[in-house]
């Protein structure tokens, strides 16, 4: 489950600023509270992963996943 | 929604204006199917003002005579554009792009299967104070799920009608204008301006009250999708995944080639026919001279290959609806990745297959400036298929018709060859700019994986028939015009009196073809190829033409272009011309849109000198190692 998003590093993805990044996280549905598992890993470095995000499916690189706070959720 | 039908004045019926629909969605939601479903063929495709975001717009006309023109908008999640596809419906949607009337109404749609995020961007849709109609689109496929969706709570959450879709099926469509019509007189306009970017705290909160309304309105599926799940288990392998995608690659190459060749035949025998029926009719001279050699022969030989540029886009147009396109970028983001670009570049450099410059359209996916700029060096890189025509020719011509370990054909092995020189040196090409231009991360990769759908045959039929005829247009036109530019470049002056060997070699076309067949020479091209080069700066594929029209013209149009060539090349300038063709700088209208892209020359004038000095080595590397071989 997501617990919250957080930007510790400086300028973790480049170009974009991380008040740009948390916007596009939040507009794709990683929200407090939402429901988050990892369903697939790329072959070299296990980069990208898709998630799956309450109902549906998210691909990302692992820069931008280490920003999504996670607790393991009790099932419903 | 009480919509009043009664006896309709067709005098006044003609005096109304149209109304104004635009369509606004999460990408995937079926957005362009609606848009199919509701306009049917009357359709008109072309570029927004000052910007080349595509602009999709139709018509059609209630049962009672209304006119309604419809926009299809680029999709998004959010009104906040991050690129300037998004900021055009952004633009569009507040009636803040010029030159553009503002939508009397919005239809905002949804697929009814995965309404987190647009009730979202409904809610969003509605502070702009616009009339906003919600489309469930998909809404078989939510009922075969077990999804209940109360449709009546949902509109008095949202404040706004909510109806259900099938575009595929045309069901709901008359129902969906009507609300539409209706929302557009009976909801008070809003000045449509009163927006303002969200921060994330709006966001969150917009957000939770989606949820809120999602969880009070909409019951969780009773048979879910799973097997999207389990066909991404295999496709999404990190090994079978990549290995599918390669085989899937490759039987697309192999279609083209293969499956082309009836048709095209067909279209070659055609302009045959046509060209000797003509010129039994008209008396010789230069006039016949010009419709034959000039434009039918010359026309011909470009149109011929739009059976190749109809199955390259029905790959890439069915790949897209079944959902696999994203799967490819994800599969490509580590390798796109190491190369400096983009997972979301994978997209735009699978287009310039088709053509570089719907490509380096496409390249507005890509938010973040430095990593368009690279995916728009690159493009011209991916063979394109203005070089199919002359991959083709030079293939048949040169390489043998036989089959290599039983079933694969050498020359669609070495077609493929082709491709992934060309793919292999946009991936080299895009590392070295980044470390030239820039360095640094680069733009996050956050895209939804949609479900898996069953393709719609007539919106697939429908997507393959506007590339083909843009195509066509393009053969027309530009190619049209310039097939007589070369005709009359090889034709005038003519021969004086008594003049020995072939008449183009006292035309233009000869005089710049002998004075820059010396720069040529280490590549080992004779004079008419170097001639064949100078249209080419128009289109690519024109140089299959200016071929044929060089050597129709030399006194041998009684051969084939292909038997023509093999009789007048060595095989080592046939593979130093294809080695030259995997860059082919020369392509006026790709430097035309990167120019116009980019805004700057400078970006045009790079690509131009970088892709020039790669064709120059590399032609010159594969002739001179050909020739030590013995193929001279």
């Amino acid at each position: 489950m997501v617990v919250g998003l957080r930007f510790d590093a400086p300028a973790l993805s480049g170009g974009v600023s991380n008040q740009e990044l948390e916007r596009r996280l939040l507009e794709m549905g990683f929200v407090e509270g939402a429901r988050v598992e990892i369903v697939h890993e790329g072959l070299i470095g296990r980069d990208p992963i898709a998630v799956r995000l309450d109902d549906m499916r998210v691909a990302m690189r692992r820069r931008e996943a280490r920003c999504v706070l996670t607790r393991p959720g009790q099932a419903e | 929604m009480n919509i009043a039908v009664g006896p309709i004045d067709h005098a006044s019926v003609a005096s109304i204006p149209a109304l104004r629909v635009a369509l606004v969605g999460n990408p995937n939601s079926g957005k362009t199917a609606l848009f199919n479903a509701l306009t049917g063929a009357r359709q008109k495709v072309a570029n927004y003002a000052g910007v080349t975001v595509e602009r999709k717009e139709g018509r059609l006309v209630t049962a009672d005579g209304q006119a309604v023109v419809v926009v299809d908008l680029p999709g998004t999640y959010s009104l906040r554009a991050r690129s300037p596809d998004e900021v055009v419906t952004r633009d569009a949607v507040l009636g803040r792009l010029a030159g553009e009337t503002p939508p009397d109404v919005v239809i905002c749609v949804a697929d009814a299967t995965n309404l987190r995020l647009v009730l979202r961007l409904a809610l969003e849709l509605r502070a702009v104070g616009r009339p906003v109609v919600l489309a469930l689109n998909m809404i078989d496929i939510a009922e075969r799920q077990g999804l209940a969706i109360d449709m009546e709570g949902l509109s008095r959450a949202l404040g706004m009608p909510v109806l259900g879709t099938v575009a595929t099926r045309k069901r709901g469509i008359e129902a969906l204008v009507e609300a539409a019509r209706a929302a557009s007189v009976s909801i008070v306009r809003g000045t449509g301006d009163v927006w303002r970017e969200p921060s994330a705290a709006d966001l969150r909160a917009l957000h939770h009250q989606a949820e809120q309304i999602l969880k009070a309105t909409v019951k969780p599926p009773k048979r879910p999708d799973t097997w999207t799940g389990r066909v991404d288990d295999v496709l999404l392998h990190p090994v079978a995944g990549l290995a599918i995608l390669l085989v899937l690659l490759f039987v697309m190459f192999q279609a083209v080639f293969i499956g082309a060749k009836p048709i095209m035949d067909l279209i070659s025998g055609g302009f045959s026919a046509l060209s000797a029926g003509v010129a039994h009719v008209l008396p010789p001279g230069l006039l016949k001279s010009l419709i034959c050699d000039g434009i039918i022969a010359g026309v011909g030989s470009v149109v011929v290959f739009l059976p190749q540029i109809a199955i390259l886009f029905l790959f890439i147009i069915l790949l897209e609806d079944v959902g696999y396109m994203a799967r490819a970028a994800f599969l490509m983001d580590r390798l796109m990745g190491s190369a400096g670009l983009h997972g979301r570049a994978f997209i735009p450099l699978l287009s310039s297959f088709a053509c570089a410059i719907p490509g380096i359209m496409a390249t507005r996916v890509i938010d973040q400036r430095r990593d368009r700029l690279t995916t728009i060096m690159v493009a011209p890189l991916m063979t394109c298929s203005a070089r199919i025509p002359v991959y083709t020719l030079i293939i048949s011509a040169f390489i043998p018709g036989r089959t290599v370990f039983g079933f694969i054909s050498l020359q669609g092995l070495v077609f493929f060859g082709l491709y992934a020189a060309g793919i292999v040196s946009a991936l080299l090409v895009a590392a070295v700019m980044r470390r030239l231009f820039w360095r640094g991360a680069s733009e996050p990769f956050l895209m939804e994986l949609p479900a898996y759908k069953m393709p719609d045959a007539l919106n697939v039929a429908r997507g393959v028939c506007q590339r083909a005829e843009i195509f066509l247009k393009r053969a027309g036109t530009i190619i049209l015009s310039m097939m007589i530019l070369v005709w009359f470049l090889a034709s005038v002056p003519s021969p004086p009196a008594g003049a020995v060997g072939a008449a183009i070699n006292y035309s233009f076309a000869g005089l710049i073809g002998h004075f820059i067949q010396p720069v040529m020479a280490p590549l080992g091209f004779s004079w008419q190829m170097a001639v064949a080069l100078i249209p080419g700066m128009a289109a690519r594929e024109v140089a299959v033409g200016a071929l044929a029209t060089v050597y129709a013209v030399s006194g041998e149009g009684t051969s084939t272009l292909g038997a023509s060539l093999a009789h007048h090349w060595s095989l080592a300038s046939a593979m130093a011309f294809l080695a030259w063709y995997v860059f082919a700088p020369q392509c006026a209208s790709t430097l035309a849109v990167v120019k116009r892209e980019t805004n700057s020359w400078r970006w045009p004038i790079i690509m131009f000198s970088y892709m020039t000095a790669l064709a120059y080595t590399a032609a010159f590397i594969v002739y001179q190692s050909a020739v030590a071989l013995g193929a001279g």
